[in-house]
């Protein structure tokens, strides 16, 4: 432990005693081991029951059938599919689109605040004064970006899957539908796997850009310096030294935030995911089953709650996998792009 | 401010800066820089820190450019040709004015891809060519021999005096015409920083070169004209021995004899 016996007497008298200030110390040690202990076993708790209600139930035919007998017999092959897809649609639709925003945020709107643009661009004078009306414009952009991305990051899963509703299927697909559609047919006007997809992809947005802005951030100046010595353009440095350099933090929080939006459900509701499909979709505009769904219908729409629990548990496992499998290429790719890096090529 | 009465014909100047100015928002950091640096030679800047000697130094290939806020006044002409004209193509220019930074900043790549990377974002993609370029970037950054079995690892794994020549030879393949070096060797060992100094000797042969330093013996060693700033005004310039020898003002003096800075 910490108290000396070399303390000379003046200062044990000052100090509270040994035994006082050894109790306080286990008592923290106690408290802080504590939370970790409790962290440890809730996760435990979960994922044992999990393993041990679901791993008995998958096969081989769970993986590759559709569900028989009311949800109740057969495998969730359709799930798997629809989530695959979707996840990946999301992806192609999130990760470019945020990791352009951050770039643009981040490499191409002033430094300044506002208020500093500002306050250059009333005693500027000149060709400088409209050089600097620009900055004052452009940083002022960045800020309501900025706050918007915070902003929608905190907005409830279930507003997104309302707003992808109103939004994506009224308004985009139903004014589609109305112009190529001259019979009244719906195609566009209905939840399918594009609109979920998109709708999924404005919740995974903010959480790219800000990983990705962060990243950015940890190129260091004096190689865009260099880059710019070269005689390198802002755009070249970004693509040759900016990109890859953050790269290796651009990846896992992408991936983070795509295996968040797989595990979703409230987006989807409304937006494309289907009860019951004994098929898979067929282009952009079908509906599809998906796993997080399917635990919510087997969990509260089952018509024998007790017949369905062994499916149920089944598909939670499955759908825990397969977020594990994401976190852990994540992971992988990062290993591999750091080692990269550091050996150079 | 004192521009010496030249003794001898000199060569001809290459840069010629007449009334320069330079600000920072607000601040004024340069003031009235009037100077002539000579082609195929080794100017000195000296100075106490904050002097302005490293913002001259970054205004001759605008990397100033870059800080928002700032502004310069007056001309900066390399052969003849304004640098601050709306003419001038910045990249262009930075192309024929090669820098070298006081921490070596090599990037992430092979020592093969730090060499090339002027070349390739150029559009060369040509291997022979590359490969020729690369060669005699890194003989004449005096590094060939040590890096030439280990082209394909990261230039990160050299040391600090390889990693800066690794830099000096990535200046070097875009063929610039002016070298501006800002205290390229202070944060090196004595070692490394002799073949710094040998190398600076060796390149005068064939480029402009323009460099800044804090140590003074550095200064006398390698330069052929040396000019001493304090407090953004250019307060004397000269041939190295004149400076060193026979300063004309005595605050020149005071500071290369150590009595401040």
């Amino acid at each position: 432990m910490t108290s000396g016996d070399a303390f000379d007497s003046t200062l044990t008298r000052v100090i509270p005693s040994r035994r006082r200030r050894r109790i306080g110390e286990y008592l923290w040690v106690f408290l802080l081991g504590f939370s970790i202990v409790l962290i440890l076993a809730m996760l435990g708790v979960i994922l044992g029951d999990v393993i041990i209600h679901g791993a008995g139930h998958v096969s081989w035919t769970f993986i590759t059938e559709s569900p028989r007998q009311g949800l109740a017999e057969g495998g969730i092959y359709p799930a798997i599919i629809g989530t695959t897809f979707l996840v990946l649609l999301m992806t192609i639709a999130a990760v470019p689109l945020g990791v352009a925003t951050a770039v643009y945020l981040h490499e191409y709107t002033p430094a300044e605040t506002p208020k500093q643009a500002w306050s250059r661009f009333r005693t500027a004078e000149g060709a400088d004064r409209r050089k600097l009306f620009g900055t004052v414009v452009l940083s002022l952009l960045a800020k309501v970006t900025r706050s918007a991305v915070a902003n929608l990051a905190g907005v409830p899963s279930i507003v997104f899957g309302l707003f992808g509703l109103g939004f994506f299927i009224q308004f985009v697909g139903g004014t589609m539908d109305r112009l190529t559609q001259p019979a009244g047919e719906i195609v566009w006007g209905q939840g399918n796997l594009l609109w979920a997809a998109l709708t999924l992809a404005l919740l995974t947005l903010p959480t790219v850009i800000v990983a990705t802005e962060e990243a950015l951030r940890t190129v260091p100046a004096d190689q865009r310096a260099a880059s710019i010595a070269l005689g390198a353009t802002r755009w070249e440095t970004i693509r040759r030294i900016v990109l890859p350099g953050a790269l290796p933090g651009i990846l896992p929080g992408a991936i983070l935030a795509i295996s968040r939006g797989a595990g979703e459900v409230a987006p989807i509701l409304f937006t494309g995911a289907a009860y019951y499909l004994p098929f898979l979709p067929e282009s952009l505009s079908s509906q599809f089953m998906h796993l997080g769904y399917h635990v919510l219908i087997l969990s509260t729409q089952s018509p024998d709650v007790e017949a369905t629990k062994p499916v149920l548990y089944g598909t939670v496992f499955v759908l825990l996998i397969l977020t594990f499998l994401l976190n852990l290429t994540g992971v992988l790719i990062r290993a591999r792009t750091r080692t990269k890096l550091r050996s150079g090529s | 401010m004192t521009k010496s009465v030249r003794q001898e014909p000199e060569p001809a100047p290459k840069i010629e800066v007449t009334g320069f100015n330079f600000f920072y928002g607000e601040l004024h950091v340069l003031h009235d820089i009037v100077m002539d640096i000579p082609e195929k030679q080794v100017t000195a800047f000296i100075g106490p820190s904050g002097c302005g000697k490293s913002t001259f130094l970054r205004s001759i290939n605008r990397m100033n450019d870059i800080i928002p806020g700032a502004r310069a006044r007056g001309a900066i002409t390399l052969d003849g040709q304004d640098l601050y004209a709306k003419s001038i193509d910045v990249v262009a220019l930075r192309r024929k004015v090669g820098m070298v930074f006081q921490k070596s900043n090599p990037f992430p790549k092979s020592v093969y891809e730090n060499v090339a990377y002027g070349l390739r974002i150029g559009g060369v993609n040509d291997r022979n060519v590359l490969d020729e370029v690369v060669e005699r970037s890194l003989q004449r950054a005096a590094l060939w021999n040590e890096v030439k079995d280990r082209l394909n690892t990261s230039a990160m794994a050299l040391s600090g005096g390889q990693q800066q020549r690794l830099c000096i030879a990535r200046a070097l393949a875009v063929d610039p015409e002016v070298l501006l070096m800002d205290e390229p060797a202070s944060a090196l060992d004595p070692i490394a920083t002799q073949k710094i100094e040998e190398l600076v000797y060796e390149l005068k042969s064939n480029y402009t070169i323009v460099i800044v330093t804090h140590n003074m013996q550095q200064a006398a060693r390698v330069s052929d004209r040396t000019a001493f700033f304090m407090l953004g005004k250019l307060v004397e310039y000269d041939d190295t021995n004149t400076i060193f020898m026979n300063p004309k003002q005595k605050l020149t003096e005071d500071y290369i004899t150590g009595r401040f800075g």
